[in-house]
């Protein structure tokens, strides 16, 4: 089952902190959504307000159109696989599974048979009568994930799921999480830190901060044009180069960038990386002399020095065939299209 | 002759501890008037002469109606005072903390007496019931300390997973707490049972014509001495040590699963 999410002018206080700011966040039905935040922008307090386990101060909860905004979470259509997992260690896997639909009155033949089914489903069959201490993390969480889409929720709300797995586990649940997903087609909300997990698994990021939502979007255009400078220095790592508009350009310490359109006045101009070429391209960032440069695998991070500006150090990611010595001079350029510009905030 | 010392020592402590109540246990295999060496024997008539006397037999069966029935309700009492205050903010949680806990340190004379002038007051008359209100009010404290302190953010975890997987509540107390604290709750329990079962004072000042266990040995005491007090201490002995036993081997199978 599956349905849309609307959420529309939530604010929350605790105390005198304003955690949630005026959020207002649409949601289609079998969508996969990542909420994307430094620790304490407000994610998993919006995640709260989802499950109905925090009541907003202001504002409206939508979940099929009805109205979830002051509805216990025992009665919303919602359920939640929290952080710790939070499994009965005093019950079965299949037991634990099964719980939410003995509450919802299941017999017991047909629970446990669907309890079966699902820890199938999340690849753990022959493991039903196993106790969960038995089990690794990341089984735990896949006990925790069946045991959360066993009631057939509208939306699965899901608490930084990977955070207590080992990098590699993680990247290979995030695959898994997102093809049960496609195969249940319920609506998932998914909080995390992790950027490349955000960008891994969601049809559409959230960019949080401070309460705000900062930037909302499919991975790639958060990632390769977001909305505001938090956006895209939280997304991944960023070259800032201070500049000022003049109308067909932008004048900066490293000379005229061909960037039209930006209007007249202080800039911050931003280029990921990975969008430095050595060579010449359609915008010349002018000579660079490597200061520092190391192997990647994928490819060469080097610290470069501008010649028009020894101080400014850009970090780019060149092509990994032949690591460049240290002190060698190079030209840089870079796509018009790779550039982000912000008006700067003062 | 190093190693010596120490195996003595262990020795002297082992006997410290136990020949009072190895004496105790070999004299009631007396067959003779007085528990005193020398020992004439073995013979079971003490423990005839007690189990055929109905008065004592009494005592027993009232002694475990009180343990068994106190314990019970400190430790339901106890159970949701601490789960009242382990789960909800309440104002002044510190202080309602302390006065719960408070009884413990007030002698079980001041408790008793103090019942007994409130109960005299009140025009209740002393029973059995009234022995055991004075056992849930000396279990109560420990049962809630107890059970108290073992309630962390695990269960708090699980409790709210049970709700948003629509559990009532009652259902997350007695599918999900209950469970999850069962060590707990049952060394609460047991303790609670064992203290009432040997608890003198209170059961004396607050009972009248159906008495506990300890006040019959008390009045018997008053006769002076004879096997038959070391046969019902021995028999009692036996009790807790089964009590103990059984508390022992729930916490190891609690332990391995």
């Amino acid at each position: 089952m599956t349905a849309p999410v609307l959420l529309t002018g939530i604010d929350h206080w605790f105390g005198p902190f304003h955690a949630l700011k005026d959020i207002a966040l649409q949601i289609e039905a079998g969508e996969y959504i990542t909420l994307l935040g430094p620790s304490g922008c407000g994610k998993t307090t919006l995640l709260s307000v989802l499950g109905g386990f925090i009541d907003p101060s202001r504002g409206q909860v939508l979940i099929g159109g009805r109205d979830m905004t002051h509805v216990a979470p025992a009665r919303r259509p919602t359920t939640t696989m929290f952080q710790d997992y939070a499994l009965f260690p005093h019950m079965s896997l299949r037991d634990n599974v099964g719980f939410g639909l003995r509450m919802g009155g299941m017999a017991r033949r047909a629970r446990h048979a669907r309890a079966e089914a699902l820890l199938d489903l999340v690849g753990l069959a022959g493991a039903a009568s196993r106790r969960p201490h038995e089990m690794s993390g990341g089984q735990r969480q896949r006990v925790a994930l069946a045991r959360a889409l066993a009631v057939e929720p509208d939306v699965l709300l899901l608490d930084e799921p990977l955070g207590a797995l080992d990098l590699k586990l993680r990247r290979a649940m995030q695959d898994e999480l997102k093809a049960i997903q496609r195969k249940v087609g319920t609506t998932f909300v998914h909080v995390t830190h992790d950027q490349e997990e955000a960008l891994a698994i969601a049809d559409r990021i959230v960019v949080m901060n401070a309460g705000r939502i900062e930037d909302q979007g499919p991975p790639m255009r958060i990632y390769r044009q977001p909305a505001t400078l938090f956006a895209a220095d939280f997304m991944g790592e960023m070259n800032h180069i201070p500049g000022c508009g003049a109308g067909s350009g932008i004048d900066t310490p490293l000379g005229s960038l061909a960037l039209g359109g930006h209007g007249t006045g202080p800039v911050n101009v931003c280029i990921r990386p990975e969008a430095i070429r050595p060579g010449d391209g359609p915008v010349p960032l002018g000579p660079a002399r490597v200061k520092t440069a190391a192997f990647f695998g994928t490819h060469i991070r080097a610290h470069l020095s501008m010649d028009a500006d020894p101080d400014r150090v850009l970090i780019a990611h060149l092509p990994p065939g032949r690591l460049p010595g240290e002190g060698e001079t190079m030209m840089l350029s870079a796509d018009a299209d790779a550039f982000c510009v912000f008006a700067a905030e003062d | 002759m190093r190693h010596a010392l120490p195996w003595l020592y262990l020795m002297a402590a082992f006997v410290f501890i136990y020949l009072p109540v190895a004496v105790l246990v070999l004299f009631s295999f007396q067959d003779g008037n007085l528990p005193v060496p020398p020992f004439q024997g073995p013979s079971l008539r003490w423990y005839a002469d007690i189990l055929g006397d109905d008065d004592l037999t009494g005592a027993l069966a009232h002694s475990l109606l009180v343990a068994l029935g106190a314990s019970t309700l400190a430790v339901v009492l106890g159970f949701l005072a601490a789960y009242g205050l382990a789960r909800h903010i309440l104002p002044g949680s510190a202080l309602l903390r302390g006065v719960l806990i408070a009884p413990l340190t007030v002698s079980y004379l001041i408790v008793g007496l103090g019942l007994l002038i409130v109960l005299t007051r009140a025009g209740l008359g002393l029973s059995l019931l009234t022995a055991g209100i004075g056992h849930v009010v000396i279990n109560l404290p420990l049962a809630f300390a107890i059970i108290y302190a073992s309630m962390g953010a695990q269960q708090q975890n699980a409790e709210r997973a049970a709700r948003d997987l629509g559990a009532d509540e009652a259902r997350v107390i007695l599918l999900i707490t209950v469970p999850m604290l069962a060590p707990a709750i049952a060394a609460a329990f047991f303790l609670s049972v064992t203290l009432s079962w040997d608890e003198f004072i209170i059961a004396f000042l607050l009972t009248r014509f159906d008495v506990t266990l300890p006040v019959e040995i008390w009045s018997m005491l008053r006769s002076g001495l004879s096997p038959r007090l070391n046969a019902i201490g021995s028999l009692v002995f036996l009790i807790s040590v089964v009590v103990v036993l059984s508390v022992e081997l729930f916490f190891a199978r609690g332990r391995r699963s």
